[in-house]
């Protein structure tokens, strides 16, 4: 694992920072250096809200080298209310009855073991809303 | 440009080939190919790998091939498209040859996958997806095409075992290929009944994890007399791109550089969808089959499982895809795999697939797919 890597992360791993164009006001997560639709440059910084809703998913059941300790976890693409999708590890799903449309929010998670030096690379993952989850009175 | 022609075939069988390395079915491969051509020239080397540093330790694997094939010192370079690499490879070559810089070029595809644990080529496969936003995220390459496939199942109203006979075709078309890996056939049933890999996609929707290589042999179709075999024509020849992200993209549902590059390939060549005899697709996934035959104008979106379902894509429908077992029933050795696709076509197209021949086969079609649509190479061969 890079130090480094991760550090230059910090935007958008812990605060779901993507960009925004100057020119046109789409927004992107990921950030990008060039807008994709009008291809201008000068992108600036912008914060998702970090609300959105499950596009699609999948439980993992056979995991890449770095996640066996979470296995098996389940992975999805949010609809953020801002329009963008982002692909990202869903948090606090055992139990829950996942299904496509259901709101969600951004939280701050370990996204992978440690690996032989001890570092723990923390990032976005997203949960089902509480009110969601909760069964109905 | 020159008119380019495929002049030699050769190929390993697909497997785990324990006691054989990568410089070894390389050779093997090239070797196969040269001999089928009847021709010593070669003035070029093309070497598509995606994962030789990753799995095999070794990178600079071009001069490792042409090294061994005793081909020093022609040029080699090794051409990386993710699971394209093999497409890309004779991509490469193509242009090369048509564009006059070399006339005899050698394309070959190889990969070393299997002397790793499943984790670890899981790792080095998510090497094609987004390394920041996808793959760190746990996010695995089968994963990516699950989102996928369920929400294609939602979109769609489609049930997960829709998708069987894309895996049942692939198999039964692979037991009549002697270099297949998986030649036995499979029903509906054993489909449904397959261990989950990432729901819902199962091992039975999946291509498996091999080893192999295949090479071709190109040069101008004003030479392509000399050689042994009938000449097989490169009619079109396209790559393009889309996004590397799969979240990044519009719709994830369209394949846009899958359908870009089909579009350019059919231009070039002067042929619509229903002109093409056989479709050796990227069947990585039953997904992927899906996706690439309504990007590739076969079906309408959300068609392409009628297609699948009527029975159009055996080898004796309108449509005859993975011809002889395509990645998931001859093997997906992923940098080597669409060289075979090429290997294939040429063999179906010169009237030598055996009990797999697409009778009056004409147009062959290959499309070799990187990343999670990501890459797309397309070529279009004709006698």
């Amino acid at each position: 694992m890079e130090l480094p890597r991760y550090h230059r992360l910090r935007g958008p791993y812990y605060r779901l920072e993507g960009s925004v164009c100057p020119t046109c006001a789409r927004r992107f997560f990921p950030p990008r250096p060039l807008c994709a639709s009008c291809k201008s440059a000068g992108m600036k910084p912008f914060a998702f809200s970090g609300r959105g809703t499950l596009y699609s998913w999948s439980r993992v059941l056979q995991p890449a080298r770095g996640f066996a300790s979470m296995a098996p976890y389940v992975v999805g693409m949010v609809r953020l209310e801002e329009g963008p999708l982002v692909s990202a590890q869903l948090a606090d799903a055992d139990g829950v009855d996942l299904a496509i449309g259901m709101p969600l929010e951004m939280v701050t998670r370990k996204i992978r073991d440690a690996e032989e030096h001890g570092y723990i690379v923390y990032g976005y993952k997203f949960r089902p809303l509480l009110m969601a989850t909760r069964p109905r009175p | 440009m020159r008119d380019v022609s495929i002049i030699g075939v050769g190929q390993t069988a697909v497997g785990e080939h324990w006691d054989r390395s990568l410089r070894d079915l390389a050779v093997e491969a090239v070797g196969a190919a040269r001999e089928d051509a009847g021709i010593e020239r070669v003035d070029a080397l093309l070497v598509g790998n995606m994962l030789s540093g990753e799995l095999a330790g070794q990178e600079n694997v071009a001069t490792l091939v042409a090294d061994a094939c005793g081909l020093l010192p022609r040029e080699a370079l090794k051409i990386e498209a993710a699971c394209a690499s093999g497409g890309a490879a004779l991509r490469s070559a193509y242009l090369a040859v048509a564009g006059g810089a070399h006339d005899y070029v050698l394309a070959v595809g190889v990969e070393k996958m299997t002397d790793f644990l499943t984790d670890g080529v899981t790792s080095a496969l998510a090497l094609a997806a987004d390394s920041d936003f996808e793959a760190a995220h746990g996010i695995t390459f089968a994963a990516l095409n699950a989102i996928l496939m369920r929400r294609y199942m939602h979109e769609h109203k489609a049930r997960h075992e829709d998708f069987a006979p894309f895996s049942v075709n692939a198999h039964r078309n692979a037991a009549l290929n002697p270099r297949a890996m998986y030649r036995q056939p499979i029903t509906v049933e054993d489909f449904v009944r397959s261990p989950v890999v990432a729901d819902p996609i199962n091992i039975l929707d999946s291509a498996g994890i091999s080893d192999g290589a295949a090479a071709l042999l190109l040069c101008p179709a004003s030479e392509a007399r000399r050689a042994r075999r009938a000449p097989v024509r490169i009619t079109g020849s396209a790559c393009a791109t889309d996004t590397l992200g799969l979240a990044e993209r519009a719709d994830p549902l369209v394949w846009q550089a899958v359908a870009d590059s089909a579009r350019l390939a059919f231009e070039q060549a002067r042929i619509k969808p229903n002109d093409v005899d056989l479709f050796e697709l990227h069947d990585a996934f039953t997904i992927v089959s899906v996706l690439s035959l309504e990007a590739c104008g076969f079906a309408d979106r959300g068609s392409a499982l009628k297609l699948a379902a009527e029975g159009r894509i055996a080898l004796e429908g309108d449509l005859p895809i993975c011809t002889l077992g395509g990645l998931k029933g001859r093997g997906h050795p992923v940098g080597a795999s669409g060289a075979y696709q090429l290997v294939e076509a040429t063999l179906q197209l010169r009237g030598e697939a055996g009990a797999a021949q697409v009778k009056g086969a004409r147009i062959g079609m290959a499309q070799s797919v990187g990343g999670s649509g990501s890459v797309a190479i397309t070529h279009i061969l004709q006698v």
